[in-house]
């Protein structure tokens, strides 16, 4: 099976977040960058596949030369290619998807594995995207999965339950918490990981369709009403969420 | 703006809310453009549904397949039929899902998960959180159509005056190939609603000590009619399903009311919650960062606290 698996560099969620000069977008500076935690689960399901089916997996990031660690993060848990493409503009999600439907043209994978949503821009929308752009079959948020032949059966978390969705290889994958328990790299496979190959390739020339206007840090205008826990300090809580909020 | 197109999804006799609150969103940025909804395999029903909301047309497709590729294709087709340079959808997983495709289909810009949607002269801007909820931007798309997806539970569904909603059929239209995929089966949880459509959320945290005490947090969820929610510590150590689950790698909600019960906040758990529109906190220590977002915080025990609130609050509901 030729799986592909791809995956984004994004800042930590911890970090502070600090509106740069440009005023559209964030300031790199001091913010610690990380493997999109949802594409843990993406390159480990591609490693169970390979390791039950066979096959290579292959992991593409789309980003500038920093993004390296991430790819080297994926060869160190098991990922037997890396390939860089080379932008480090990323405009939009549109332009990213385009250069990972470029490369998966070429590639041409069975399956082709992301994270449910990059927690920078919480887009939620290059695997639906790069699965039009193929005319391929997808199936998002998968909290579980089994592949048989050519079908591909999975579970896919939705409001108020699940679906159970099939569909037929090959496809586009989006990995949900929970699909798995990604494993972390040991020490020899990190240092293996560093003399390993980097493919890269260029970027397609795909005009973005979405520009940021502006950046803020939202303002949280909340009431900062703070009680104890006396009877008279909950029924005030009660009073407010009944008469000033009319919550209840 | 030329038209703007809204894509109701069904639910029982009914459409969900997220549509509902696109169609209200709609009005609010229309100024004049014709709305049109696009429903699958709609029941009379379900499209009159609309017509309370002051939607007076409606697409309606007949398709053998709900596969997401089929869907889109259809609800592209029916952009292209009505002029729309807008399309509208709820941010749910269905129009997570969905609005993407429809976005290449149509060469169109997403706007994904919006908060604010605004008509500046013709040109649509959409603010949307970013970087977890600590960032807001502006954006627009550059393309001549726009596709949007809606936060849910942000833009407030509101009835305008009842109009008769007149139907076109697309089935000669539609039925664009399907790429073969099935949705086989459905299984709900039973009874429970889900803290991503709630109105109102109540969470509990690792302040509540151990599945067993979960119920205090029930209890006031019942009282107030609410969803129960979770923090990642408790869903983490299996006091509660992951599907409960507020936050980064959990599910993103903004109720109107949104209740956290021994949680401390830290920002993967505000990066789900954030957007509520009324926050209140219980937790004992009275410097825990849950409290700078918190509309109303009480600095006390969760055990003391819960029972006596939810008195109270079932005195004033009577639940
Ligand atoms: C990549 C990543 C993703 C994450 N995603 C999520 C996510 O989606 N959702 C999420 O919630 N977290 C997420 N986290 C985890 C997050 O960082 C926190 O660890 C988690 O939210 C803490 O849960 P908690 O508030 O329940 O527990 P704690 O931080 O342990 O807080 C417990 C709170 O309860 C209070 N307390 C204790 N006893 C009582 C009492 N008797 N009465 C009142 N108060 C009491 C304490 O003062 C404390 O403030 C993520 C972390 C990472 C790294
Ligand atoms: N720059 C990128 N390069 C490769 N894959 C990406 C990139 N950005 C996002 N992805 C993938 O697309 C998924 C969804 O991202 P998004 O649509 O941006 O929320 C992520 O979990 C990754 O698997």
């Amino acid at each position: 099976m030729n799986i592909l698996v791809c995956i984004s560099q994004v800042p930590d969620t911890a970090t502070k977040i600090v509106v740069g000069a440009d005023g559209k977008s964030i300031n790199p500076q001091g913010v610690k960058f990380i493997l999109n935690p949802y594409d843990e689960f993406a390159i480990e399901e591609g490693l169970r596949l390979r390791e039950a089916h066979g096959g290579t997996v292959t992991t593409l990031t789309v980003g500038g030369d920093s993004a390296k660690e991430i790819l080297r993060t994926a060869l160190a848990m098991g990922s037997d290619n890396a390939v860089l493409v080379k932008d480090d503009v990323r405009a939009d999600s549109f332009v990213v998807a385009s250069s990972i439907a470029d490369a998966a043209r070429e590639l041409s994978p069975d399956v082709i594995i992301f994270g449910r949503q990059s927690i920078d821009f919480d887009s939620f929308q290059i695997p639906s995207m790069v699965a039009e752009m193929l005319d391929l079959p997808n199936v998002s948020m998968v909290s579980k999965l089994s592949i048989d032949g050519s079908n591909v059966s999975c579970e896919r978390d939705i409001e108020g339950g699940k679906e159970i969705v099939s569909v037929s290889l090959p496809c586009v994958l989006s990995a949900q918490k929970g699909l798995n328990d990604p494993r972390y790299p040991k020490l020899p496979d990190i240092m293996k990981a560093k003399q390993k190959p980097i493919t890269e390739r260029a970027a397609v020339a795909a005009a973005p369709q979405v520009e940021v206007l502006g950046m803020v840090l939202p303002s949280q205008n909340r009431l900062g009403v703070v009680v104890g826990d006396s009877d008279a300090d909950l029924q005030e809580i009660v009073r407010r969420l009944h008469e000033e909020a009319k919550m209840i | 703006m030329n038209a703007i197109l809204i894509v109701l999804e069904p639910q029982g006799t009914s459409i969900k809310r997220t549509s509902l609150e696109a169609i209200t969103a709609a009005r609010g940025i229309a100024g004049g453009a014709p709305m049109h909804g696009v429903i699958i395999n709609g029941t009379s029903e379900q499209i009159n549904a609309a017509g309370a909301y002051g939607l007076a047309n409606v697409l309606n497709v007949s398709l053998a397949s709900f596969a997401n590729g089929t869907v889109a294709a259809a609800i592209a087709t029916a952009a292209t039929t009505v002029g729309a340079d807008v399309v509208l959808f709820g941010a749910n997983a269905t129009g997570k899902d969905i609005a993407p495709r429809v976005a290449v289909r149509l060469g169109a810009g997403l706007l994904a998960d919006c908060v604010g949607l605004s008509n500046d002269g013709g040109r649509l801007i959409a603010t949307r959180p970013v970087y977890a909820g600590k960032a807001t931007v502006q954006v627009t798309s550059t393309t001549p159509s726009g596709v949007v997806t809606l936060r849910p539970n942000v833009f407030t569904a509101k009835q305008d005056q009842t109009v008769s909603v007149s139907v076109q059929d697309l089935s000669s239209v539609a039925n664009p190939p399907a790429r073969t995929s099935v949705v086989n089966d459905i299984i709900k949880n039973d009874g429970v609603m889900d803290v991503a459509e709630a109105d109102m959320v109540v969470s509990g945290g690792r302040g509540m000590k151990g599945p067993e005490h979960f119920n205090l947090v029930e209890d006031l969820a019942k009282a107030l009619g609410a969803a129960v929610g979770a923090s990642r510590a408790v869903v983490d150590a299996g006091w509660r399903p992951h599907r409960e689950q507020v936050g980064q790698t959990g599910k993103t909600v903004s109720p109107n009311l949104y209740v956290a019960c021994g949680i401390s906040g830290a920002v993967q758990h505000l990066a789900g919650m954030s957007s509520s529109k009324y926050i209140v906190a219980i937790n004992k220590d009275k410097d825990a960062p849950i409290f700078k977002i918190a509309d109303y915080g009480i600095v006390g025990d969760v055990f003391e606290v819960l029972p006596r609130l939810t008195a109270m609050v079932a005195n004033v509901t009577g639940r």
